[in-house]
């Protein structure tokens, strides 16, 4: 894939039309063994994924879909409706071409309770899995989703049986988390809190200095006493599990970068989530992350004709105002729709704009609103060829 | 009159997309027109107020960003903003319900900090609804604290918000006794009354209308209250109901519609009559869906209330727009 260049100076302001987004030729690069989508919540991004994973299938590749939270009908057509953090056959899926299509919906607990088990002896193990802060905590601690998704990715390009793994990420606060999680938690998993919350369980209480006995002080008078110890046994664990932590959270991350990864980034043409999708860009090409474009989902449909917004609005008041015939309001209403249209197509056309003024190398493809919600292999067709299709003057 | 005179807490929530950040903003816009104080919260660190009141990014305090809807001869309030940021929240929460002064700033320097605001989401909204619960509870002996008349949460998504609230509950379930526990129940009683109400912001679209279905079962489930479902960005209703069913199977009269341009003084290019009878077949198979999205929403058997989508997009001015919109909905 071509290194994305980054334009500096005058030059940049430029706002020509977005490059295109090959879809085809991405989903055709034998190199991409690994595509992650992206982006903030309500965007598309598990259908997108879905989509991009079933086309890629259907065009000759050995696919496996990860995905987070399907809807409940998408899931069921896909039979990925129970979670066991086990990839299934999709059913239906044209094979024509020699490829396949696998699906999973990733389980947070249970991938975490496989890390646990995978790393602590069976006795150690049933300890922790069964403390209540492990309980409580497991699946809600910030960053084990997306450590998880991350983990899970590593073990199945691990096993090595797909040629392709296309990746859904978990819906993230913020679009920092994602990138940022495993950092975080291994560096506070290396940090002097952790130390602290270890030392009486580590014994000697050597490590006790003035300021130490004032913390743990703090922590016992508001946490109380039974309450700092189930904290503390948990935090073992946390430390037993992820002992070989930063390893691992370093070769995921090196996976990220390597070429054979693509990053695509999803978005709907609203502020927020192309301002999101702003940020993503540039955290990813700061990471230096391979991004392969933008996608932004749910666009208007493009009016028909030439009539503008004005014209029509016009039109449609002089028609209310005297209704030359039995079929006025419905002609002022049809004008109205058409002005209606053309507004969002044209802000939508703004936002666009600006987000390629701003990121000039980012190649885009636009995906018109469909009128229903996508929940078969048919829709998810169809939202592939859309992908595929894109206008490259648009 | 409003369908939620006792409300003191209204908490927005909806799916990404769904517009919750506008309702919210919206909604304290309305409950400011009654001449009453509202505080607008925010607690995803987005910034969100301070770009749609169009100011600068709001700090940690409580900020007048607007006034209330005006309506009528009453003189309207004043809204209030506030950004709640969790790392400023922490040592503020341990001074006041703790006590702690220079102990809580020794905690920092370990880590605790850092861990509690963006390690342990638990603990980020433990800070975080504590606020919350301050702010409302505020009575005459927060000396020079201002009192609201009603606080406004944009709250985190409906796939979050029943985690959100109740995590004190949690809390005190770990704690089993002492300090946390005393403070996570008396938290709880406020969000369990009858003076808190949790909203929904959906769109008429099969994910989000689900979502909120499952969203209204879990806070039952849990005894959070479920105040009413806004339903958001709603298409225009341009066509007549006859004219919907005429449009979606082809039995508009293309000649008819042609005269009436002309009439109107639209110079009627090659095409323009198919381009808008086909516009309005898309509309009307979109306006279908929606209809029968809007009968399970009604089946949840909730106050609704509809605001429509704005073509050019959301400013301060359609705040206002829609603010009276919901008051003249009953919803403030």
């Amino acid at each position: 894939m071509a290194k994305p260049r980054t334009r500096v100076g005058p030059l940049a302001s430029h706002a020509g039309p977005a490059p295109v987004l090959d879809v085809d030729a991405l989903l055709d690069d034998r190199s991409i063994g690994i595509i992650v989508c992206c982006g903030s919540g309500g965007v598309g991004k598990t259908t997108t994924s879905a989509a991009l994973a079933l086309r890629a299938a259907e065009r000759g590749r050995t696919v496996v879909v990860l995905t987070i939270d399907p809807a409940r009908r998408l899931a069921q057509s896909m039979g990925i409706e129970e979670l066991d953090n086990t990839p299934r056959p999709v059913a239906g899926v044209d094979d024509a071409g020699g490829g396949s299509l696998e699906a999973m919906m990733l389980d947070m607990k249970r991938t975490f309770d496989e890390v646990v088990e995978s790393q602590a002896s069976p006795e150690k193990a049933r300890q922790i899995l069964e403390n209540p802060f492990y309980l409580a905590m497991s699946s809600s601690f910030a960053g084990t989703q997306e450590y998880m998704a991350m983990e899970k990715l590593g073990q199945v390009h691990h096993q090595g049986t797909y040629d392709l793994i296309v990746v859904d990420t978990p819906p993230s606060r913020s679009a920092l988390d994602f990138l940022d999680a495993p950092e975080r938690l291994s560096s506070f998993l290396d940090g002097r809190l952790i130390r602290l919350l270890l030392a009486p369980a580590r014994g000697p209480a050597r490590l006790m200095s003035v300021g130490v006995n004032l913390v743990t002080g703090t922590l016992a008078r508001i946490l109380g006493g039974q309450f700092l110890s189930d904290v503390q046994t948990f935090v073992a664990a946390l430390d037993t599990v992820f002992g070989g932590f930063r390893a691992r959270a370093q070769q995921t991350y090196a996976l990220l970068q390597a070429p054979g990864t693509a990053f695509v980034v999803v978005a709907a043409p609203e502020n927020d989530a192309l301002r999101e999708a702003a940020y993503f860009v540039e955290r990813l090409s700061e990471e230096r992350m391979p991004l392969a474009g933008l996608v932004v989902n749910r666009a208007s449909p493009a009016a028909l004709g030439s009539l503008s917004a004005d014209e029509a609005m016009a039109g449609a008041a002089r028609l209310r105002r005297e209704p030359p015939s039995e079929t006025a309001p419905l002609t002022a209403g049809l004008l109205r729709l058409h002005a209606d249209r053309e507004r969002m197509v044209e802000r939508e056309a703004v936002l666009r704009a600006r987000f390629a003024a701003a990121h000039p190398s980012v190649a885009t493809a636009v995906v018109p609103a469909l009128a229903g919600d996508v929940h078969d292999l048919v829709g998810l067709r169809q939202v592939g060829d859309l992908l595929a299709d894109q206008d490259p003057r648009a | 009159m409003s369908d939620w005179p006792r409300v003191r807490l209204h908490v927005v929530t909806g799916k990404g997309g769904t517009g919750k950040s506008t309702v919210a903003a919206s909604l304290a816009l309305a409950l400011a027109s009654h001449g009453k104080d509202v505080l607008l919260c925010e607690v995803e660190g987005r910034q969100g107020i301070a770009r749609m009141f169009d100011v600068d990014p709001l700090p940690y305090e409580e900020r007048r960003i607007a006034t209330g809807l005006r309506s009528g001869d009453q003189a309207p309030g004043v809204v209030h903003a506030l950004h709640i940021d969790p790392e400023a929240a922490l040592p503020e929460y341990l001074a006041m319900y703790y006590k702690l002064g220079r102990a809580g700033r020794a905690l920092d320097r370990f880590g605790v900090t850092e861990f509690a605001t963006t390690i342990a989401p638990g603990l980020r909204d433990v800070l975080l609804t504590g606020k919350v619960f301050e702010v409302v509870q505020r009575n005459s002996r927060n000396k020079g604290a201002r009192q609201y008349d009603a606080v406004v949460l944009d709250a985190p998504p409906t796939g979050r918000i029943v985690q959100f609230l109740n995590v004190s509950d949690e809390l005190s379930g770990l704690a089993k006794a002492g300090p946390i526990k005393h403070q996570a129940d008396t938290m709880m009683t406020l969000f369990r009354s009858p003076r808190t109400a949790v909203h929904l912001v959906t769109v008429l679209e099969e994910m989000p209308v689900q979502e909120t279905a499952d969203g209204i079962a879990q806070l039952h489930d849990v005894g959070l209250p479920v105040g009413g479902v806004v339903v958001n960005l709603v298409r225009p209703r341009d066509l007549r109901v006859k004219d919907l069913a005429a449009a979606r199977n082809g039995g508009l009269d293309p000649a008819a519609v042609e005269a009436d341009l002309v009439g109107a003084g639209i110079s009627v290019e090659a095409g323009l009559v198919e381009g808008l009878l086909s516009e309005a077949r898309d509309h009307a198979v979109r306006r279908a869906l929606e209809d029968g999205q809007r009968a399970l929403v009604k089946k949840l058997d909730v106050p609704t209330y509809e605001l429509p989508r704005l073509a050019q997009g959301v400013d301060l001015g359609s705040l206002y727009e829609l603010a009276a919109l919901l008051k003249d909905g009953g919803m403030a």
